[in-house]
């Protein structure tokens, strides 16, 4: 596996179960070992990381990418010594940053809970090969970050129009629909991750599905005895 | 042959290092350039084959004086054994590889440079040890005379090469204007404050990706090139600091004062060749290196005797590279009949199906010798161990690698009905495979092994905090109990190997690749798009050496049409490639006339293209020619060329310039190629070559030499003053005036040519492009084939079972191009001799129904393994297993884990975060 094997979620897996610090070392630009050069898709997804743990009041820099081959020993443990540094002298995680135990775990759940929707929203980004390893620090910014969260979409399934077809829900990749044949669908809106698929899927003549953008709140869920579908498919 | 004794077993020695920590005696270490010390008995070095230690005869001091013996008496495995004799070994052989490499010369020869008196001057392989983490001060820059960083540093080119002084070759050592430059770099890289100045002749940057390095380098601050030779005027007495004494056109003669100089030597034919040579009955050239089939450098004078590597002459790294499996193709050709007659396959037991076994997981500790039982409790750690959940079995070993250990492991496994096996030592890079092999030689899947790193991650790195190595042990076994309990069985994809080559391009490339592949006993699709084969090669007439090309070209071609294995499909165009390695199928249209052929390799020598200058009024004047076209109207005599009185040749047209930014290679062995033709047919004529660098490198440096001699005329340019040419009328005779700077009259001058040469560059093909997307390969940034490594693996790609060799890999001369195609030869040899290929099992798998199909997977992966199929209307992931390499970086751009990387799936890379943090909580 190479470095850019890393995913977001194992970075705040870490995390979450109390690590105070996480190092990710790569092979140096231009010598990856795999043709696709992983080491830059590593460094994107580090930047994201970055930007996500600021947003979450956590300090950045208890995230490290560094280049170090396997051959390059020394550098290799003074790397991990400045960085143990870095990490002791920000303090333990948390309580350095004035969160308390269960808003810090609130705060990282909430990227977590995230992760398929930003992978999703920031794909190109995160397949972005600069040439200068450098600007990746600057690929994603502070605003662009919390935007992806208080603007984030939602997708609604009108009651009005939902046929109970089932075919949204069949093909929804994480089990977020819930609804029976003739019974109107509701999307769970925790556990969708805004990949649009029902949007796609739900058949034209319906048309039940509905994007909204911006942070638009959703329509509360229609109750469970009045999911029955009124009207004959037309 | 005469077998050295080691004094050690070979068999039983596991590397440990322990005798070396106890042998009392120092010796200077010759692998470390005598800088640094190592012990009378001691491992080569840390890549050495096998990785066992031997004992130095001239420095033990029981061999010499039957003393000590305190080795033996640490050797807890008894591997040392000083009864051993010289042996006498003899083989029957049907063939012989010479590969005896080179020799660096040895400045202390001369006197110039101060080597041997003064202490801070250094030659390049010292520097080199000097960089190295496994060098005499672990990887620090300290100069010899006070051991301190040094600030200023210079290398001095060409010391031992080019006759630059008493007692140097006179030919070119072609690798040290590469190898100072990136020792340049990496000074900078140990210290970014470093001065560095490189005082050059020529920068010979003629490789591939080689002018980019070159500039790369000169663009780091603190980074100087100086074109001027050099003399060493002494050494301060006090600061030991050395004295160099160079010129410069601004400002004449200086001296200045560097903290260490570093001698760039060339490099020597090897040692005793002569005595080599005699021994082979092979013969030597003139410069004493081995003398060569001009067309087939890697034949010697004697059938059946080949020769690879620098004894060839002096050649770099991806050289020595295809002519080593050039060698073997050759070798593979004499010897085909009784290939794998010795080989033997191992049998396994039938694979233990575990699927409704709880996991039962056994951790093996290994103490290494010393190496990790000195530092961490071993027995604490195995007792911890048992501790761990699924865990049922933990013991320690002495060496868990040693044959009676591994057997142990294997019968234990088979014992306590274990299922996963953890073996906590070193690194996996080393044992990986063996241990592989002795889990599933106890009927478990090869995928239930965990290495656990406590050596190389622990023991050796935190040897002096006991008590800490030991918790570390744990926290990196316990990670590694948790991986393995979400361990799956995985199975190897065997594909079987279908037997005959596809070569693309007709060219000399292609045609010696092909040759030498069918007389191996496959058949060979060649395939070209002209109508006739040969290439490039039909325009070129004599080498430099004086080589008949065509004549060659015509043998060679008429053995390729004569073969019977050889199938060649000229005026034909690849319009389709399906498969992968082993299985491909390519649809051929000749004419209009398509056919599918099946082939298990694919080797492309499409060659390149001269380019077509728009510069010096090429088209416009029909003074103006390209070299090969000079050449053809050489060959044959023309008269307007060969009544010329003024000849003017300008190199680097095309190339070394922003649009294409590489050196053509070739060009200016051409270039001195014309010119001495030229000159020998109308000795009257005055022959100017306007040049940047002259790149005559190896033993074309002569041929320049020699036409230096012969009052052909050079003249440097540079990019930012080029030649300017008018067509002028001068006493009634139409000339073409050139206009250059003559930096040595240090004015403009301004010669009338009649005839006109330009070194138009070496262009990729037009068809790159499409050859590359139906083979899936890629291709570098100047638009020529990019193979799998520049140095390591120059004929493969990365996608496997796809070859390259020619001028599609990066312009060169014919000879080195027909090195290359044999090189390539005998890679897709180790492929079709085989039946079947193994692929690993760690590739990735779709799970359809979280798929979305937003094809990020796709995009990230360029091995081109996952390609979007429509299912049940929807598009959905789809991964060839063949084709996967297992970088997973699929994996980290899919929203909704569909994809997964068997062997590092996310609930395998999860348990281990988890294991290792646990501990904070």
């Amino acid at each position: 596996m190479c470095g850019g094997r890393v995913d977001l979620s194992f970075v705040f897996r870490a995390f979450e179960k109390g690590a105070d610090g996480v190092l990710i070392c790569c092979c140096w630009p231009g010598e990856c070992h795999y043709v696709p050069e992983g080491n830059y898709n590593a460094a994107s997804m580090a930047s994201l990381a970055k930007r996500l743990l600021e947003y979450a009041g956590i300090n950045p820099d208890r995230l490290k990418l560094q280049w170090v081959t396997a051959s390059e020993g020394i550098r290799f443990a003074d790397t991990v010594t400045s960085f143990t540094k870095t990490v002791r002298d920000l303090g333990p995680l948390g309580s350095s940053e004035d969160l308390s135990e269960n808003d810090l775990e609130a705060r990282i759940q909430g990227v977590i809970k995230n992760i398929p929707y930003i992978k999703i929203a920031k794909r190109d980004k995160l397949l972005k090969h600069l040439e200068n390893t450098d600007e990746y620090a600057a690929l994603y910014t502070r605003e662009e970050v919390e935007k992806l969260f208080t603007e984030k979409p939602s997708y609604y399934i009108d009651p009005e129009k939902c046929q109970g077809c089932g075919t949204c829900r069949r093909n929804c990749p994480v089990d977020a629909i819930d609804g029976d044949k003739k019974v109107i669908h509701i999307i769970d809106q925790e556990k969708c991750i805004r990949c649009g698929t029902c949007l796609e899927v739900c058949p034209p003549r319906f048309s039940a599905v509905t994007k909204l953008e911006g942070g638009v709140p959703v329509p509360p869920p229609v109750p469970d005895d009045q999911r029955a579908v009124a009207k004959k498919e037309s | 042959m005469v077998k050295k004794p080691r004094y050690i077993i070979e068999d039983i020695c596991t590397g440990c290092n322990t005798c070396v920590r106890y042998c009392p005696i120092q010796v200077p270490d010759p692998y470390n350039q005598d800088l640094s010390n190592n012990k009378a008995i001691h491992i080569y070095f840390e890549q050495a084959v096998p990785l066992v230690t031997y004992v130095d005869p001239d420095a033990c001091i029981y061999l010499t004086e039957e003393k000590c013996l305190i080795c033996q008496s640490v050797c807890e495995n008894k591997a040392i054994d000083f009864s051993q004799t010289p042996e006498k070994v003899e083989v029957n052989v049907g063939a012989v590889v010479l590969a005896s490499g080179f020799e660096p010369f040895d400045p202390s020869l001369s006197r110039d440079y101060g080597y041997g008196v003064y202490e801070n001057v250094v030659t390049s392989l010292d520097f080199e040890r000097l960089t190295c983490s496994t060098g005499p001060y672990r990887g620090e820059v300290l100069r010899p005379s006070d051991q301190k960083h040094p600030k200023k540093v210079a290398w001095i080119q060409c010391v031992g090469s080019r006759k630059v002084q008493e007692g140097s070759n006179t030919y070119c050592s072609t690798v040290c204007c590469t190898y100072a430059q990136k020792q340049a770099t990496l000074m900078k890289v140990h210290d970014e404050e470093a001065e560095c100045t490189i005082f050059h002749n020529d920068v010979r940057s003629y490789g591939k990706d080689f002018e980019r390095y070159y500039q790369r380098t000169a663009d780091l601050p603190g980074v100087r090139f100086i074109r001027s030779y050099v003399s060493v005027g002494g050494e301060d007495p006090e600061t030991k600091n050395v004295t160099v004494r160079y010129a410069t056109p601004d400002e004449g003669v200086k001296e200045e004062e560097f903290d260490l100089v570093v001698l760039s030597v060339g490099l020597d034919p090897p040692k005793r060749a002569d005595a080599l040579a005699e021994k082979f009955g092979i013969e030597l050239n003139e410069h004493g290196f081995c003398k060569t089939n001009p067309a087939l450098p890697i034949e010697t004078t004697r059938p059946g005797i080949f020769v690879s590597g620098a004894f060839q002459g002096p050649i770099d790294i991806p050289e020595s590279v295809f002519s080593a499996s050039g060698a073997s193709s050759l070798t593979g050709e004499l010897l085909e009949k009784r290939r794998s007659k010795l080989t033997v396959e191992k049998v396994y037991p039938v694979e233990r199906d575990v699927a409704e076994e709880e996991p039962r997981i056994g951790v093996f500790v290994c103490h290494c010798g010393a190496n990790i039982g000195s530092v961490v409790d071993v027995p604490s750690v195995v007792e911890y161990s048992r501790t761990l959940p699924n865990v049922v079995f933990s013991m320690e070993q002495l060496f868990s690698c040693a044959t009676n250990a591994a057997q142990e492991i294997t019968d234990t496994i088979k014992e306590k009905n274990l299922n996963r096996v953890v073996i906590a030592a070193c690194s996996p890079l080393t044992l990986e495979p063996l241990f592989r092999d002795t889990v599933r030689e106890a009927g478990l899947n090869q995928y239930f092994l965990e290495m656990a790193n406590i050596r190389e991650h622990n023991s050796w790195v935190h040897s002096k905090e006991k008590e800490e190595a030991t918790e570390k042990a744990k926290d990196i076994i316990r990670m590694s109990v948790a991986r393995a309990t979400h361990l799956e069985p995985l199975q190897e994809i065997e594909l079987p190997v279908n037997k005959n080559a596809l070569v693309v391009g007709g060219g000399v490339a292609g045609m010696s690749c092909a040759l030498s592949i069918a007389n191996q006993g496959h058949d060979v699709y060649l395939v070209e798009k002209e109508s006739e084969l040969g290439g490039m090669a039909r325009k070129l007439y004599r080498t430099l050496e004086g080589m008949d090309v065509q004549t060659y070209l015509g043998d060679l071609a008429r053995k390729v049409y004569s073969h019977p294995l050889i199938h060649v499909m000229t005026g034909s165009a690849i319009t389709e490639v399906r498969g992968y390695i082993g299985n491909f199928v390519t649809t051929v249209d000749t004419g209009g006339w398509t056919r599918e052929i099946e082939h298990g390799a694919t080797v492309i020598a499409i060659g390149a293209d001269e380019y077509t200058p728009s510069e010096y009024l090429y088209g416009e004047n029909d003074k103006v020619l390209t070299y090969l076209e000079m050449e053809e109207k050489i060959a044959k005599g023309d008269e307007a060329v060969m009544n010329a009185e003024n000849v003017v040749m300008i190199q680097c047209v095309g190339c070394r310039n922003e649009e294409r930014n590489y050196c053509s290679r070739v060009c200016c062995s051409h270039a001195v190629k014309n010119a001495l033709n030229l000159k020998r047919a109308n000795p009257q004529a005055d022959i100017y070559i306007l040049f940047r660098d002259m790149r005559t490198y190896g033993f074309k440096e002569d041929y320049y030499r020699e036409a230096s001699e012969n009052d052909i005329k050079f003249i440097r340019y540079e990019p930012e003053k080029a030649p300017i040419v008018q067509p002028v009328e001068e006493g009634g005779r139409k000339v073409l005036r050139v206009g250059v700077y003559d930096p040595i009259l240090g004015k403009d001058i301004a010669i009338d040519a009649d005839i006109l040469g330009l070194a138009a560059a070496v262009v990729p093909s037009p068809e790159s492009q499409k050859i590359a997307n139906l083979f899936k390969v890629p291709l570098g940034p100047d638009g020529f084939f990019k193979e799998a490594h520049v140095k390591l693996r120059p004929v493969d790609f990365a996608t496997d079972g796809v070859f390259l060799c020619g001028i599609a890999h990066y312009p060169k001369h014919i000879e080195e191009s027909i090195n290359q195609a044999y090189g390539a030869a005998g890679r897709v040899l180790t492929l079709l001799s085989h039946d079947i290929v193994t692929v690993s099992g760690a590739v990735c798998t779709v799970d359809e129904k979280r798929c979305m199909g937003c094809g990020a997977c796709a995009e990230a992966c360029t091995y081109g393994a996952i390609r979007l199929e429509e299912k049940r209307k929807r598009e959905k992931a789809v991964v060839n297993p063949v084709l996967c390499k297992g970088c997973g970086l699929c994996n980290a751009v899919c929203p909704t884990a569909a994809i997964s990387l068997k062997h590092y799936n996310n609930e395998e890379v999860i348990s281990e975060i988890d294991a290792a943090v646990s501990k904070i909580l």
